[in-house]
């Protein structure tokens, strides 16, 4: 176990100063992108960069289960999606309260996480691609519910009235809701490094290695296991419910197999199993499609030849890149 | 439920099924024996029914256009295992996820690019066109018939391909130990390669019977692709009789599904609840009978691996 | 920091353009890949057209259309009118084809006080109490040609009619349209997943249910799939296929072929109808891109048209939103449907029209006018608009 290099938390407390001050710039930079994209007279980046950090937390979520964990899920659209319509759901329901962030995210949260409770009770029994293809059989079977709650837009998805409420916070202003997706992001962030760091990571990463002996050394491997499923699912969750206030909308196609897709892409393009991965992951696809976009019309062939170069030149994704240069 | 509407459903199932088991046959074979998990397969469903859309314009004939096409997708598909996925093989299965990926944006954009993004034309030869009475009264078409037929001979060929010759051996003992296959033959590289071709031909076939019936598109290949994943895993990775019963079981199931869930819904349901929800258990049918299935034998029907 | 780099690079690439007072800036955000694809290019094509027309000016004013397709996936369609309206800050937003598109959209456009112009979707609810000043459908509301497809075969004195559309909000909205004007009873009510493309099952449960007419709402591909395969089961001979418009407009009549022939469909617009302007159109379009332009072509050219003569009715000064608002609503353009008149609810009162598919002097397919259902017919949600 302490062999093995690519335990995150540890990771940092042996870096040299300018990787332990590379997040506390990437952090500055980030506050400081509002006030200079409102110079520049662009505040449609501020929406652009909230959508970023709203996949690289979503990313992060399943970064904790596929890269610390081991279980590659195909289904964490559901989670993603399930955060979403309970915002929805809430809002439409009891207008006012159940327009109140801290009412609404926590219940969003906590819904995910049973949700995931349930699903990853059943799952983890299996192991390998049949854990993929079972956790994709449950996203889809969500995601044929959300079809049809026709009080809920049906296939058509729904727009919100508003975003949700904070006291003293108008989130309705593109600005503010950026600093609030920050401070999660970056909480979520935060934490999710602990949490590997932990003995708790620690056992995880070992259950990946070799489940058999962690078993015989007498953790409970499935309660470990069930439990960053459980984890995993609720910051789904809140990334999803950040990501219906985000865009006023939300719809089934949230909780569709693609979305599980990109989310397992940006996560393996950033790094399996690295803190920052899922967010490294999510800024380079999500602004190479922009980029990219500008230039041509065929700009999926661009992402799909650079993420074929990631394969084979980067496999421990970008953020592995960065790891090795020191 | 009359027996003549019994029948019609059967054979809708079976058609659908059969046209399934195409493209999971490939699939299980390359999950199985080169363990590659291919997202790409379906892009090769796609280009199958572009080239024989294509083909059979320039030649004004279905019945040039679809060989040609078939054997034109199989050569693309050895061509992108010798050049890119072969180097795969040895890679941990999320690696093989992202760069399949890839291929899959790379095909569907170059698709766009080539032949635009509007679906292609592509229509049932006339001689085809017309239905012929399978029961006294009811009337089939003909068309769904020659796929059943084009599909149970396929299998047929599987069968014995898979059993009776040599090559049949060195897969069968790929698929359930890999190590031992490797050790065995000096031209192992060649048989994957071929393999993979069979594959392609195979997804060629499906996307060329499947294209007039359905619609030549840019993203047809994904649809149909978690349906491929659901059967091979459901018949058990590797086994194409595994995937030939999971197909056929996903065929029914989902015709069936359609069919009768509405309607027995509207039984006792009120209209409204049943007409929204009727659809969507429909469609979950299937994922619940993986589920179910995954449930009581977990490496799926007929495990190929010990 | 190739992070930083990027953002630069973003930044400084995106600054460049910068704003012309005197230019028409208009977002076009439709459906031009996939299987709702042939839609969006009609309406562009018809779009473009009007603009040759008129001089590739807009109100006089040069003009910069910026083509944005939405795949059909409302979650892309947002973030392109978020685009749209903050960052290249156009004057017009247009070019949505499908509902739920235009419920993702009007959101921003509205919040942006940016006027929103149908060329093609006409929710119900934007033509009843969610009706907004800025929003201008030059099309229908989705239920009106069902509602003319109803009263046809109430006419006809069909008792026993077979239902197909799919299950969605709009599927569900054009069926009660139909309801509100057939009078007769149902042999079936089928509702499929939207998007399916192979009618065997449904098929299979028409001919059991042995109707005497079938009435199906399947819009784009599902539409010409449903057609072939309902003549390959044998069905075209046995019960008469009354379909909306938009399942036998010109581009899906040259995709199915022959088994259309014959079949009738309700629109506000064909080819035939007599006036100036639309003999212009359909010539000239036919000159320009090698084919018959078909009803959603026909509403992006109007589209266009009432642009055009709104900017020029304000001469040029789009900032002043009231008088925009009225010069819209005074609509002074010439339509290809004839006379055009905007209800208070800013959806068309118009006339709904019988059509049959029959052969023209070149042996083509197309919609021939037999007979007007509706004159001057407005929508059935009006009198919940209050604006």
């Amino acid at each position: 176990m302490e062999t093995s290099g690519t335990l995150p938390g540890a990771r940092l407390e042996r870096d040299a100063w300018w990787q332990r001050a590379a997040p506390l710039a990437a952090l500055a930079l980030l506050v400081a992108l509002p006030p200079l994209a409102n110079a520049c007279g662009q505040e449609f980046y501020i929406g652009f960069a909230s959508r970023v950090l709203i996949m690289g937390l979503f990313a992060t979520s399943l970064n904790l289960l596929v890269g610390t964990g081991g279980m590659v899920s195909l289904g964490h659209a559901a989670f993603f999606g399930c955060g979403a319509y309970v915002v929805g759901i809430l809002a439409t329901e009891w207008p006012g309260k159940g327009e109140l962030a801290l009412l609404a995210w926590p219940a969003a949260m906590a819904a995910s996480a049973a949700l995931a409770l349930l699903i990853g009770a059943i799952s983890l029994r299996t192991r390998g691609v049949y854990f993929i293809m079972i956790t994709l059989a449950f996203a889809q079977m969500l995601f044929y519910v959300a079809l049809t709650l026709k009080a809920y837009g049906g296939d058509d998805g729904m727009s919100l009235a508003r975003r949700s409420t904070l006291p003293g916070i108008d989130l309705a202003s593109d600005v503010s809701f950026y600093y609030v997706v920050l401070t999660l992001a970056a909480g979520s962030l935060l934490l999710s490094g602990r949490l590997a760091a932990a003995r708790f990571g620690r056992v995880l990463l070992g259950i990946k290695d070799n489940e058999a002996r962690m078993e015989s050394l007498g953790y409970p491997v499935y309660r470990y296991k069930l439990t960053a499923f459980v984890i995993s699912g609720a910051f789904a969750g809140l990334a999803g419910a950040l990501m219906a206030n985000q865009n006023s909308f939300f719809s089934p196609n949230m909780m569709h197999w693609e979305q599980s897709g990109i989310a397992l892409v940006m996560v393996i393009l950033g790094g399996l199993g690295n803190l920052w991965g899922g967010m490294a992951g999510a800024a380079v696809f999500l602004v190479l499609e922009e980029v990219l976009a500008a230039f041509t019309r065929h700009w999926a062939i661009g992402v799909g030849a650079i993420l074929l170069a990631v394969v084979f030149f980067a496999p421990r994704g970008i953020a592995g890149l960065w790891a090795q240069r020191r | 439920m009359t027996v003549v509407l019994f029948v019609e459903q059967c054979l809708n199932g079976i058609q659908f099924g059969l046209m399934l088991f195409l493209l999971a046959a490939g699939l299980t074979l390359v999950f199985g024996v080169m363990d590659l998990i291919n997202l790409a397969h379906g892009s090769l469903y796609m280009i199958g029914a572009y080239l024989t859309a294509t083909l059979t314009a320039a030649t004004g004939s279905f019945l040039l256009g679809l060989p040609l096409a078939v054997v034109a997708t199989a050569v693309i598909g050895m061509a992108l295992e010798a050049g890119l996925l072969r180097h795969l093989y040895r890679r941990d299965h999320l690696s093989q996820v992202l760069a399949t990926f890839a291929l899959i944006m790379i095909a569907n954009e170059a698709t766009r690019a080539i032949w635009g993004v509007q679906s292609l034309p592509l229509n049932v030869p006339d001689v085809l066109s017309g239905s012929v009475e399978v029961l006294p009264g009811v009337g089939y078409p003909a068309y769904r018939l020659l796929i059943i037929g084009v599909g149970t001979l396929v299998a047929l060929a599987l069968y014995v391909l898979v059993t009776r010759t040599r090559m049949g051996m060195l897969v069968r003992a790929g698929a359930s130990n890999r190590d031992m296959a490797t050790a065995m033959g000096t031209d192992i590289r060649r048989l994957f390669t071929l393999v993979f071709g069979i594959g392609a031909a195979l997804c060629a076939l499906a996307g060329a019977m499947l294209g007039p019936l359905l619609a030549v598109q840019v993203g047809m290949g994904e649809n149909i692709l978690i349906l491929a994943f659901v059967v091979v895993v459901i018949g058990g990775i590797g086994s194409v009789r595994g995937a030939f019963v999971g197909a056929l079981l996903v065929g029914i199931v989902d015709t069936f599904g359609r069919a009768f869930i509405p309607a027995t819904l509207r039984a006792f349901a009120p209209p409204a609840l049943a007409d929204a929800a009727g659809p969507s258990l429909a469609a979950i049918s299937i994922y619940l009978l993986m589920v179910m299935v995954l449930f009581w034998k977990p490496q799926g029907l007929f495990p190929a691996r010990g | 920091m190739k992070k930083k780099l990027l953002w630069l690079a973003l930044f400084a690439a995106v600054s460049l353009p910068a704003q012309a007072a005197d230019k028409i800036k208009i977002g076009f955000i439709s459906t031009l890949s996939g299987p709702g694809g042939v839609l969006g290019a009609a309406i562009r094509d018809g779009f473009n057209l009007a603009l040759e027309h008129s001089g590739g000016k807009i109100g006089g004013l040069p003009v910069d259309v910026i083509i944005e397709d939405d795949q059909q996936k409302p979650d892309v369609a947002k973030q392109l009118a978020d685009k749209l309206t903050k960052r290249d800050k156009v004057d017009f937003v247009t070019g949505v084809v499908f509902q739920n598109i235009m419920q993702a959209v009007e959101q921003p456009v509205f919040q942006a006080q940016i006027p929103l112009i149908s060329a093609n979707t006409g929710p119900s609810d934007l033509a009843g109490e969610k009706c907004n000043p800025l929003f201008y459908a030059v099309s229908w509301v989705s239920d009106s040609y069902s509602e003319a497809s109803g009263r046809h075969m109430s006419d006809k004195g069909y008792k026993n009619v077979f239902v197909i559309a799919p299950n969605y909000p709009g599927g569900k909205d054009v069926v009660n349209g139909f309801k509100r004007y057939y009078k007769g009873g149902f042999a079936g009510e089928v509702y499929t997943k939207l998007g399916q493309l192979d009618y065997a099952v449904e098929l299979s449960q028409l001919r059991a249910a042995k109707p005497d007419a079938v009435f199906f709402f399947l819009p784009g591909g599902m539409g010409v799939n449903f057609i072939k395969q309902y003549n390959q089961a044998g069905l075209g001979k046995e019960f008469p296929l009354v379909g909306t418009g938009w399942s036998f407009d010109q581009d899906t009549l040259a995709a199915v072929g022959e088994p259309t022939l014959g079949a009738l469909n309700t629109a506000h617009w064909n080819i035939d109808l007599d006036n100036a302007a639309n003999k212009k159109f359909v010539a000239d379009f036919e000159k320009k891109y090698n084919r018959l332009p078909n009803e959603f072509a026909s509403q992006g050219y109007d589209a266009a048209m009432l642009i055009d003569a709104a900017v020029r009715d304000v001469k040029g000064n789009v900032e002043d939103k009231a008088a925009l608002r009225k010069a819209l609503e005074a609509a002074n353009f010439k339509s290809v449907r004839g006379a055009f008149k905007f209800n208070r609810n800013h959806f068309p009162i118009q006339n709904y029209y019988l059509r049959q598919v029959v052969k023209d002097d070149k042996g083509r397919l197309v919609n021939k006018t037999v007979a007007t259902i509706f004159k001057d017919h407005p929508d059935a949600y009006v009198a919940e608009c209050k604006m």
